[in-house]
């Protein structure tokens, strides 16, 4: 009959149905665009100068005129930044500190934050709202809100100790270059965790309730259960919240240049590559191999996101 | 051992867990209140100061009771640094940022999310590794490139892409469209396939697909992803102070810094000036939670 040669084709499958599909000239032009223009935005923007980073680092170019005038010099910015070029080892270290007190401190912390208010506990949209206000603030706000809690002499902490700068145990928190950056990561700290919070929040949502009981009435302590069966179960978001902490101490940068721009104990590394932009120690070298020494460090990261992202959506 | 044995061991077992309960109870209520408190106290702390007079501090100091709470410092604030202009001015980077990003990702989400080529995977992770490159990775090059590259005057009075709103503008799109592409395209994922099969039936062509059918049904995403581009492009800092010059074009939030030297003489107007400066975000916010965390977790999951 007519009506079933009609619908043979169609019944071939999906492979087939979805190559006879065809698409007009104007639907190609509109496809292309749509997929033509956010490239060439996010090209131009993003990967091209990604790349001129990279090249510019093995170039000795001032940033005046064309960069036909840049000369190749191999390694040399690197071998100068490594040796002599002094805030490059402090920088470097208080990135690591950075690194190591969210992923140590703050996110641990949101991770608790997390793991208690999931219990059907009362008040808990009131204490999740309170714990994720910092995170709408911006870093420069928080850098201003806790300099009236650290300032020498009018701030709240040194007001509450009545210690004022004309003190012999007095303590300039954040002038003091041994601790300010341990009280910067406070405030910083302070915007993680309720960022951590709310990730940990929905990846503990998905975790069977049922799980957690057969594991408590094992006679599992709380901290067995979690450890053994809760946590195992957070895979998925324990990735993403890794890599939303590398990345976020990797690009650290609003807080430090708001308080003292970046100096006397506050360096980093990106501080460093804004150094070498502006001003008069300008050098598109140093800048641009500072840039590659953070992509290395964040390829990493990245890598295992995006992987870890594609896994997901395979399953 | 019988197993009569062993099931009394788990009654007792869950007896003894039924008393502990409450007591850890009491513990983690004491705790989360504890934490609360803690947490909103540099907040509180800003409110209180912003609300003190100045000469009121000054004498008593800033841990004591107020004799006067008012506006004041906010008033002053308010005209001296003429707020209103930053203002605007993060007005006009950041509506025309979010509609771009949002235009443009959804775009490229529907392409991914309702076609299958070969370049989907691709695709994606050249959008969404973007996102993910801290800033600074870009800013060398890309402060020489906007030196050089050429806007028509009445689109930037610089003639350049340098210290120009477009500027600013166009690097927000170009970070920020990798994350709402990765959300949106798992979001259309979600869309039966069978909606825009039956749209081509009736012989809708692609466009009207995208417009007509995938993203009013995308409504949600592109809300939760509006709610926190705003507050994302909104308090950006470090593009405009690297790729602007001229003070007064800058956003608010860039603007801070430089307004701080001149106009925050005391602790009383920085607190004031920075509340102020939060305030659209924390708005948003308290309107827009659900929203706001929506969009949060739907890139951190599958969608």
């Amino acid at each position: 009959m007519a009506i079933d040669i009609a619908q043979a084709p169609q019944m071939g499958g999906a492979r087939r149905r979805r190559r006879a599909v065809r698409l007009s000239v104007g639907d190609r032009v509109a496809m292309t665009l749509m997929v033509g223009v956010p490239m060439i935005v996010v090209g131009g923007l993003v990967w091209f100068p990604t790349v001129a980073s990279m090249l510019l680092s093995f170039t000795n170019w001032d940033g005046f005129g064309g960069v036909s005038s840049a000369k190749w010099v191999g390694l040399q910015n690197y071998d100068q930044i490594t040796h002599i070029y002094p805030p490059f080892w402090p920088a470097f270290r208080h990135n690591l500190y950075w690194l190591a007190f969210l992923a140590l401190v703050a996110t641990p912390f949101g991770l608790l934050l997390a793991y208690q208010l999931d219990k059907r506990i009362r008040g808990t949209r009131v204490y999740q709202s309170i714990f994720f206000l910092p995170v709408v603030l911006s870093l420069v706000i928080i850098g201003f809100i806790w300099q009236l809690i650290y300032a020498p002499d009018q701030g709240l902490i040194n007001s509450l100790t009545h210690h004022t700068s004309s003190d012999k145990h007095f303590i300039d928190w954040l002038g003091d270059p041994r601790i300010n950056l341990w009280a910067i990561l406070v405030a910083v700290g302070w915007r993680h965790a309720g960022y951590i919070m709310i990730l940990y929040l929905a990846g503990l949502k998905a975790v069977s309730p049922s799980l957690r009981e057969a594991a408590a009435i094992d006679g599992a302590s709380e901290w067995h259960a979690f450890r053994t069966v809760v946590f195992p179960a957070l895979k998925p978001i324990n990735i993403v919240v890794v890599v939303v902490t590398v990345i976020e101490a990797l690009r650290a940068f609003d807080i430090v240049f708001i308080v003292n721009k970046g100096r006397n104990g506050l360096e980093l590394l990106s501080v460093l590559v804004y150094d070498n932009i502006v001003g008069e120690a300008s050098r598109v070298g140093y800048g641009s191999a500072l840039a590659v020494i953070l992509l290395l460090i964040s390829v990493g990261p990245i890598v295992v996101f995006v992987w870890n992202s594609f896994k997901q959506v395979e399953t | 051992m019988t197993s009569a044995t062993a099931t009394a061991a788990r009654s007792v077992a869950v007896a003894r867990r039924r008393r502990r309960l409450r007591l850890p109870r009491v513990g983690l209520h004491f705790f989360l209140v504890t934490t609360a408190v803690l947490w909103l106290l540099p907040v509180l702390w800003a409110l209180y100061t912003s609300l003190r007079p100045y000469s009121d501090t000054s004498e008593h100091g800033y841990v004591s009771w107020p004799s006067t709470l008012n506006f004041h410092n906010y008033t002053t604030f308010w005209t001296n640094a003429d707020l209103p202009h930053y203002f605007f001015n993060s007005l006009i980077i950041t509506l025309p940022a979010i509609v771009v990003t949002l235009f443009l990702a959804s775009s490229v989400a529907f392409v991914i999310a309702r076609f299958s080529y070969w370049f989907n995977v691709p695709l994606l992770i050249f959008f969404m590794a973007a996102n993910l490159l801290p800033a600074q990775v870009v800013l060398t090059p890309l402060y020489h490139m906007y030196l050089r590259m050429p806007l028509p005057t009445w689109l930037s009075d610089s003639g350049l892409f340098y210290d120009s709103y477009i500027g600013i503008i166009a690097i927000n799109v170009a970070f920020q469209t990798g994350f709402c592409t990765f959300v949106l395209a798992n979001y259309m994922k979600t869309i039966p396939k069978t909606l825009g099969e039956a749209a081509r039936v009736d012989g809708a062509g692609v466009l009207r697909q995208y417009f007509g059918i995938i993203l009013p049904l995308c409504r949600p995403a592109l809300a939760a992803l509006a709610t926190l581009q705003f507050t994302w492009v909104y308090n950006d800092f470090l593009w405009a102070v690297v790729l602007m010059k001229s003070g007064g074009k800058q956003p608010i939030t860039s603007a801070l810094s430089a307004l701080q030297s001149q106009f925050f003489v005391d602790n009383n107007l920085i607190a004031a000036g920075s509340l102020m400066v939060a305030i659209p975000t924390i708005v948003v916010y308290a309107l827009l939670q659900r929203h706001f965390i929506n969009g949060l977790t739907l890139g951190a999951s599958k969608g």
